[in-house]
């Protein structure tokens, strides 16, 4: 009931905020209305950064701890993580067609360690898929999510490391964002939508791990009955 | 509305995405679970 409750808030959040960022902040003085798209743009960013960090501190929870549940949780983080990765490449392809004249350039290295860490966790979906056992399938994700997450904060950084088209760092400047000459309404959405995605992010997370919960179960259980068949089958003979 | 087909894709792909990602979930979770259990 708690959850469900979670779930209505974070909806009307996230309607709430869609609907200032579209229809409450003015367009942008150089961007025009494109500057919408920052938005959910960032919010996804930040999720897809903060999924992954979940995944692999999970991983590391299920080497340590050898406790399914944590493999449950880093499951279910890396298949969110990966679709808020794909809003965030989508909503950056939207934006950078009118502001920088092109959807996409593999000469940015923000773009391109996105795409790579988008990749990489499409694999680690897919790596799960190729074992039936769950000890071993969660020691294979748990390696391979660790080793991933490095990528995170070189996409983070790369704004600073490398030269490219993107612009630096805005949320984790706050020079930028408490900057008195930055129009509040603008901030105010920003963070507004920031809060409404994580509130979804925590609903879904939740929801998730209860399907990747219950799922083990019943893996569980045909487990057993199979090897009940076979013992059957064995005394019989 | 200057690029309207711009803001109006990157929305609808994202908080479409965002809703039909969690009408799946939820109808995941109901077909393992059951329809009783929903409520949770």
């Amino acid at each position: 009931m708690k959850t469900r409750i979670l779930g209505l808030v974070a909806l009307a959040a996230v309607i709430a905020a869609t609907a200032v960022a579209l229809f409450v902040v003015p367009p942008d003085q150089n961007q025009g209305d494109a500057q919408r798209i920052m938005y959910p743009h960032v919010a996804s960013a930040w999720l897809a950064y903060l999924s992954f960090g979940v995944t692999a501190l999970a991983g590391i929870g299920w080497l340590w701890k050898r406790d399914l549940r944590l493999d449950a949780v880093a499951h279910s983080a890396a298949e969110i993580g990966v679709m808020f990765t794909a809003f965030a490449i989508w909503g950056g392809m939207m934006w950078g067609r009118p502001v920088w004249g092109v959807f996409w350039q593999w000469e940015d290295p923000r773009l391109t360690t996105t795409a790579l860490l988008l990749a990489l966790y499409v694999g680690y979906l897919l790596l799960r898929r190729l074992s039936d056992d769950p000890e071993r399938r969660a020691t294979r994700a748990a390696i391979v999510g660790v080793i991933a997450a490095v990528d995170i904060p070189i996409v983070h950084f790369s704004v600073e490391w490398w030269r490219g088209l993107h612009q630096t760092a805005t949320i984790g400047s706050p020079d930028r964002v408490l900057n008195p000459a930055a129009p509040m309404v603008f901030v105010g959405s920003l963070l507004g939508m920031l809060g409404a995605f994580t509130l979804a992010w925590l609903y879904l997370m939740i929801r998730r791990y209860q399907l990747a919960r219950a799922e083990a179960a019943r893996e569980e259980a045909r487990r057993m009955d199979r090897i009940m068949t076979a013992r059957t089958v064995e005394a019989a003979r | 509305m200057s690029d309207a087909g711009f803001v109006i894709a990157a929305y609808a792909v994202i908080v479409g995405g965002l809703g039909v990602y969690t009408l799946a979930l939820w109808r995941r979770l109901r077909a393992v679970r059951g329809p009783d259990d929903e409520a949770r």
